[in-house]
C-alpha cells in the first residue's frame, strides 16, 4: 500500500515538473552527484513554505521546507544510485532540477562468476573469470576500478592478472595447471574478495597399457595407470573397454578403473586377440601367446 | 424431431444386440480381462484346447489352476512353475502382463501331439516374445499339457566383495547468490553422425562420448532444418541410447524420423545434452560370445555375465554396427527379460535388418543395468 503511494505521488509529481517546466526560476541550488549513503543538502532561495519532492530508482522523498534554508538530508536518505528528479512545489510554482547518486566507496561486494569450476589440465585461456562489483547498498560501481585476479594451488605457478572494470564489469581468462587438483580463483578489490575453486581433472588419456595371464579357465586382463598427457593418472570411475575377439566371436567388458587400474576375467581362447580402449583412445593389443 | 427419436431408438437397440452378442460370445482377451475363469475356457477335449487354456490362465495369472492342469506337474513344484514365467528375482517378467498367445501345431498323433506356444508379454520398454515347444498328452479322454520347465539358477550363498564406487552431487542451492559457483555439468561429445534415408523416413545414427571425469545422464536431439532454414521436424533417441554415460563411455544413439524424406533435409541440428548425476560404477557387465548370424533372421547373439555381487533386475544392451571402412551403418536393441545374477550367463539376440547385416563387418555391444529399487 505503502508504495502504491510512492509511485502514485511519484507520478504526480513528474507530471507537475511536465507542466510547470516553463517555470524554472533558478532558485533551487542543486549537488550535481552524490554519493550513495552520505549526509547532503539542498539550497532553495526566496521565502515562505514550499514542498520539496526528490524522485528516484524506487524511492520517493517529500519535505516540507522554509524556502531560502537549506534542507538537509541525513546519510542514509538516499542509497539508490541513478538519476534522481527533485521538484519545489511552493503554491501554484513549481521549479525543478536533477541530480545523480553515485556508488558509495569503497568497493564493498563482488559478484564473482567462474567458469568452468571443472576442467582438463593444460589448457590455455580455459578458464573465465568475471567480477561485477557492487557498493555496500548493492548499487553496481561504474566508475574504472581495479580488479585483481588470481589463480593459485596445485603445483602450477600461481598466475595474476590486474584488470580495470568497464561500466562496473572485469573479466580475464587464464589457464589450467599441468597438474591435477583443486585451485584457488581469487577475486579481490581493495578489502572485498570472493573465492573460487576449479577443480582441474587429468585431460585425454595418453597413455594405455594392458597385460594378460591365465586365471583358471580364463584369462585376466589388467591396465597398468591409466595417464594423460602430462603423467596424471586418470581417476577412478573411468571406464576402459576390453574387447576380445576369437573364431567368429566376439566378448567385450565396460570396465571401471578402480584404484588406478581396470581389470577383469575375459574368455580364455588360444589365437585370441584383446584389446584395451578408453574413450576414443586405444591401448596395445595382445594376441593370447604373443604380445605386440 | 422425429428423425431424433428413432435415431436414439436405433442406438439403443444396437446397444442391447451388442452386449447380448458380447455376453454370449466372448473374445479371449475380454475373457481374460472380465477374469471370468473357468466357465468360459473349453474344454480340454483336444491339445489345442488344452494350450489355450493353459495361455489364458497364465493370461489371467490363475497360476494355481495354470498348474493343476498340467501333466508334469509333479516334477516341479507351483513356486517353481511361477517362477519361471515371472522369474525369481525382479526383472522384466516380474512387471509384463500376458499380451496375446498363439498357438502352432507341430505334430499330432492319437495319444500326444507337439504344439508351439509364443506367449506376447508387454512390459513397460516394450513387448518381448517367450516360445514354448509343448507335448501334449492324452489322459483318459482330457489332454494334459508337459510344461517344459526352465529353471532359474540359484546363486550359491557367498560373499562377493566389491570395491565400491560410487559419485555423489551436492549442486548449489536456492538461496545461493547468482553469482555463486554451481557444479559442471559433465562435458559430452558427439563422435560420430550419419543421417541415413530409411524406409522413406530419416534415421539419424552417431555416438556419444562422456569426455568427463564424472557420470552423466545424456539424451540427444536432432533437429531437421529445411533449405530455407525451418525447422522439419524435432525427434529425441528415446530409449536407443545409454542414458547413463560413466568417464569416457561412448554410447551409441539412433532417432528416427519416419514422415520425413531425407530429401528434403538440408541440414541437422544436433542438440547433445548432460546432466551432472549421482551414479555407480558397479556392476561390471561382461558380454561373452558375441556373433553375428548372417540373414535370413539376422541377430547379433551373446551372453551377458553380471561380474559383479549385485543382481540386475533389468539389462538393456545396445549393439552398434559397423561396415568395412569403419563407419556407422545401423543401431539395435534388446531389453533382457530375466534378471542378471552374479556370474550367471544369460543369453540375448538382437535383429538387424537383412540389408544392414548384409553390410556389417564389426560390432560394438554395450549395455545399461537397472537393479530393483535404485538407479545404475
Amino acid at each position: 500500500m505503502k508504495s502504491r503511494f510512492t509511485f502514485l505521488l511519484g507520478g504526480l509529481v513528474l507530471a507537475a515538473m511536465q507542466l510547470a517546466g516553463a517555470q524554472q526560476t533558478g532558485g533551487l541550488r542543486l549537488p550535481k552527484t552524490v554519493e550513495a549513503g552520505t549526509a547532503f543538502s539542498i539550497q532553495s532561495a526566496g521565502s515562505g513554505k514550499a514542498v520539496l519532492y526528490i524522485v528516484g530508482p524506487g524511492q520517493v522523498l517529500r519535505r516540507n521546507i522554509q524556502l531560502g534554508e537549506p534542507t538537509f538530508f541525513a546519510p542514509e536518505d538516499l542509497h539508490n544510485a541513478g538519476h534522481y528528479l527533485a521538484a519545489l512545489v511552493a503554491g501554484s510554482s513549481t521549479e525543478n532540477g536533477a541530480f545523480d547518486v553515485i556508488a558509495a566507496s569503497p568497493p564493498a561486494a563482488l559478484s564473482f562468476l567462474a567458469k568452468p569450476s571443472r576442467l582438463a589440465v593444460n589448457l590455455h585461456d580455459g578458464i573465465s573469470g568475471v567480477v561485477y562489483v557492487f557498493d555496500r547498498f548493492q548499487n553496481l560501481v561504474i566508475a574504472p576500478t581495479q580488479v585483481s585476479f588470481q589463480l593459485s594451488g596445485g603445483v602450477g605457478a600461481m598466475q595474476t592478472r590486474t584488470v580495470l572494470t568497464h561500466n562496473g564489469v572485469a573479466w580475464t581468462k587464464m589457464d589450467s595447471a599441468a597438474k591435477e587438483g583443486g585451485a584457488q580463483f581469487v577475486a579481490r578489490v581493495g578489502d572485498a574478495a570472493s573465492t573460487r575453486v576449479i577443480q582441474q581433472v587429468p585431460g585425454d588419456p595418453c597413455h594405455l597399457r594392458m597385460s594378460a595371464r591365465p586365471s583358471g579357465q580364463r584369462l585376466a586382463v589388467e591396465t597398468e595407470p591409466v595417464r594423460d598427457c602430462s603423467g596424471n593418472a586418470l581417476p577412478d570411475g573411468t571406464i576402459v573397454t576390453f574387447t576380445e575377439t576369437y573364431d567368429g566371436g566376439e566378448s567385450t567388458a565396460d570396465v571401471p578403473l578402480k584404484r588406478g587400474v581396470a581389470r577383469t576375467d575375459m574368455p580364455a581362447y588360444r589365437g585370441a586377440r584383446i584389446s584395451v580402449a578408453t574413450g576414443v583412445f586405444i591401448g596395445n593389443e595382445i594376441h593370447w601367446g604373443k604380445e605386440r | 424431431m422425429r428423425n431424433g427419436r428413432l435415431l436414439a431408438i436405433v442406438i439403443a437397440v444396437a446397444t442391447v444386440a451388442l452386449i447380448v452378442v458380447g455376453t454370449l460370445w466372448p473374445i479371449q482377451s475380454a475373457v481374460a480381462m472380465a477374469g471370468s475363469g473357468s466357465s468360459l475356457l473349453r474344454d480340454s477335449g483336444s491339445p489345442q484346447a488344452a494350450v489355450e487354456n493353459l495361455a489364458d490362465e497364465i493370461g489371467q495369472q490363475a497360476w494355481e489352476k495354470a498348474y493343476s492342469g498340467l501333466a508334469n506337474r509333479s516334477e516341479f513344484t507351483e513356486l517353481e512353475f511361477v517362477h519361471d514365467l515371472t522369474g525369481t528375482y525382479p526383472s522384466l517378467r516380474t512387471y509384463a502382463t500376458l499380451d496375446s498367445s498363439e498357438l502352432r501345431p507341430l505334430h499330432a498323433s492319437a495319444d500326444e501331439a507337439q504344439i508351439q506356444l509364443k506367449l506376447r508379454w508387454s512390459t513397460v520398454v516394450g513387448a518381448f516374445l517367450d516360445t514354448r515347444d509343448l507335448r501334449v498328452v492324452r489322459t483318459g479322454d482330457r489332454w494334459g499339457v508337459l510344461w517344459p520347465i526352465v529353471k532359474e539358477p540359484r546363486v550359491p550363498a557367498q560373499v562377493i566383495p566389491v570395491n565400491y564406487l560410487r559419485w555423489d552431487v551436492i549442486y548449489r542451492g536456492p538461496e545461493d547468490d547468482w553469482g555463486s559457483q554451481d557444479v559442471e555439468a559433465p562435458h559430452v561429445r558427439i563422435v560420430d553422425m550419419h543421417p541415413v534415408d530409411r524406409s522413406g523416413g530419416v534415421v539419424i545414427m552417431g555416438e556419444l562420448l562422456n569426455e568427463d571425469v564424472v557420470p552423466a545422464f545424456v539424451t540427444v536431439k536432432a533437429t531437421l532444418l529445411a533449405k530455407n532454414g525451418s525447422a522439419l521436424a524435432t525427434e529425441d533417441s528415446f530409449d536407443k541410447i545409454s542414458h547413463i554415460l560413466l568417464p569416457k563411455q561412448v554410447t551409441p544413439f539412433l532417432i528416427a524420423f519416419h514422415d520425413v524424406a531425407l530429401s528434403e533435409v538440408d541440414s541437422v541440428h544436433m542438440e547433445p545434452s548432460a546432466t551432472l548425476i549421482a551414479a555407480s560404477a558397479d556392476p561390471v557387465i561382461e558380454i561373452e560370445d558375441q556373433h553375428l548370424n548372417p540373414a535370413p533372421g539376422a541377430s547379433l547373439s551373446g551372453k551377458l555375465v553380471n561380474q559383479s555381487g549385485q543382481v540386475v533386475s533389468v539389462a538393456h544392451v545396445l549393439g552398434t554396427f559397423y561396415d568395412k571402412s569403419g563407419q556407422l551403418v545401423w543401431v539395435a536393441d534388446q531389453y533382457v527379460d530375466r534378471a542378471l545374477l552374479p556370474q550367471t550367463p544369460v543369453s540375448f539376440a538382437m535383429s538387424l535388418p537383412a540389408d544392414i547385416a548384409s553390410k556389417v563387418s564389426s560390432e560394438r555391444a554395450t549395455t545399461t543395468t537397472y537393479s530393483s529399487g535404485r538407479f545404475q
